[in-house]
């Protein structure tokens, strides 16, 4: 039989020597997989202008296309930082007031395209996407979302094509010029809505969460566009 | 099975019986087919053949790592945290396979998303860890380990690629069914991705194998 003591030390001595293991794996591999999650990174922010980068090409394809990136506060004012390493996470617990808003500037043969980054919460955990608006600030161009953990076959579907596809060309302000953001419906929007795309069946709290997270993501950039479009 | 600890040396690294611990678990004793055990990582990853070639690659790793140490430290071991040693090293093997395939295969890691993670509870791993390389030498349970998930994959490659053909029209992310076939109105058929055709592709390689094996009949 093993005594207690040398129960306690073998565990102990286990513990241990794979605390230390896997540490060391976890320093040497971080290089690699920050790098991975930047290139996703660009990648769906390119996929939200339309633009499909593969792996190997995703650095070169966002440095060519997007063109300027900045951060705004919510009154539109360009503030110090840079665009693509603000953390919404961190931002969306700030003040409206206080919050880093970053803006990305592409530009497609020409046309130019304005992308937000948007997160939200939606029925298990994060959901976060981007949405880009052609130059008039007030059409959608395309959307790209995905999720951590929501269910597959219901929520999870917002990452997919035929959901992000409904967003291209509804509008963002209604004919007043009043924010009018899209919405997600249950049961579908009405055919021809600009400010309506039809919702996932089964996953109400999901497209929910999709709705409120364009509405507030949207909201705080107001003054911005509102400024740009007075330009 | 487990009889070879006193015995007048020296085997040879290929005997009879070694090469039984690798092909048996490809046959009569299937970890998935005749044991049913891991049912539910066949059904949750096998939508497409590279998210199922990864999740046998990398249950390959970690069960025949986890065997060798699990058989290495056997006499070390005190049998009262036993199952606590096993989850250990299991679960440091799952980290360091899930951080491997984060920095290398970043897409495949995003799809296998916590099936990786899962790993750890797939029970065949804790299963051969207890009923094998707790009491045998490290070289035949690295066989056994590579036997079994060798056994775990074929299954899942099988099922994976009816699977992704039928449900996808694709194979490793390739198209293999013809346009033309689409023209004239075939469709790809949806029910084959949702996790319920899993189970019942699973029910008919049992079926087929017990057919031809009829000793297996009243196994289980």
């Amino acid at each position: 039989m093993y005594s207690n003591k040398y129960i306690f030390i073998y565990s102990s001595v286990m513990v241990l020597i794979v605390a230390l293991l896997l540490s060391a794996a976890a320093m040497f591999l971080k290089p690699m997989q920050e790098r991975n999650m930047r290139i996703e990174k660009m990648q769906n922010i390119l996929a939200s202008i339309n633009i499909t980068a593969a792996r190997g090409e995703a650095e070169e394809m966002f440095d060519q296309y997007i063109v300027e990136t900045k951060v705004v506060n919510n009154k539109g004012e360009e503030v110090e930082g840079n665009a693509f390493d603000v953390n919404l996470q961190d931002e969306n617990r700030k003040a409206p007031e206080e919050r880093q808003l970053p803006v990305f500037v592409a530009n497609v043969e020409g046309d130019t395209y304005y992308i937000v980054p948007l997160r939200g919460a939606g029925l298990w955990g994060a959901i976060w996407g981007y949405l880009s608006l052609a130059s008039d600030l007030e059409t959608i161009v395309g959307a790209n979302f995905d999720h951590a953990s929501e269910t597959p076959g219901l929520g999870a579907e917002i990452s997919q094509t035929a959901f992000e596809s409904q967003f291209a060309g509804k509008r963002i302000f209604n004919e007043a010029g009043v924010f009018s953001p899209v919405a997600v419906i249950k049961g579908g929007a009405p055919e021809g809505d600009l400010h309506g795309v039809d919702a996932i069946s089964g996953g109400t709290i999901t497209s929910n969460g999709v709705t409120n997270m364009i509405s507030d993501g949207l909201a705080v950039y107001e003054s911005y566009f509102k400024n740009l479009k007075s330009l | 099975m487990s009889d070879n600890t006193n015995k007048p040396k020296k085997e040879e690294l290929f005997s009879v019986k070694n090469r039984k611990l690798l092909s048996n678990p490809m046959g009569k004793d299937n970890p998935i087919t005749v044991q049913v055990l891991g049912i539910c990582s066949v059904l949750a990853i096998t939508v497409q053949l590279k998210t199922s070639l990864v999740m046998a690659i990398s249950v390959m790793a970690v069960m025949a790592a986890s065997n060798v140490i699990i058989s290495l430290l056997r006499n070390t071991i005190p049998p009262r945290i036993r199952i606590i040693v096993q989850l250990i090293v299991v679960a440091s093997l799952v980290i360091l396979v899930d951080q491997v395939l984060k920095a290398f295969v970043y897409d495949v890691s995003r799809q296998l998303s916590v099936f990786v993670g899962l790993i750890i509870t797939n029970c065949i791993i804790m299963g051969r860890l207890e009923a094998f390389a707790l009491s045998n030498k490290p070289w035949p349970s690295f066989l056994d380990g590579i036997g079994n998930a060798a056994g775990y994959g074929a299954v899942l490659l099988t099922v994976g690629f009816f699977r992704e053909l039928l449900g996808s029209g694709t194979l490793f992310g390739y198209q293999v069914i013809p346009n033309f076939l689409y023209n004239i109105g075939y469709v790809n058929n949806g029910f084959m991705i949702l996790p319920p055709m899993a189970l019942i592709v699973v029910g008919v390689i049992i079926w087929i194998q017990r057919y031809k094996n009829p000793e297996l009949v009243d196994v289980s």
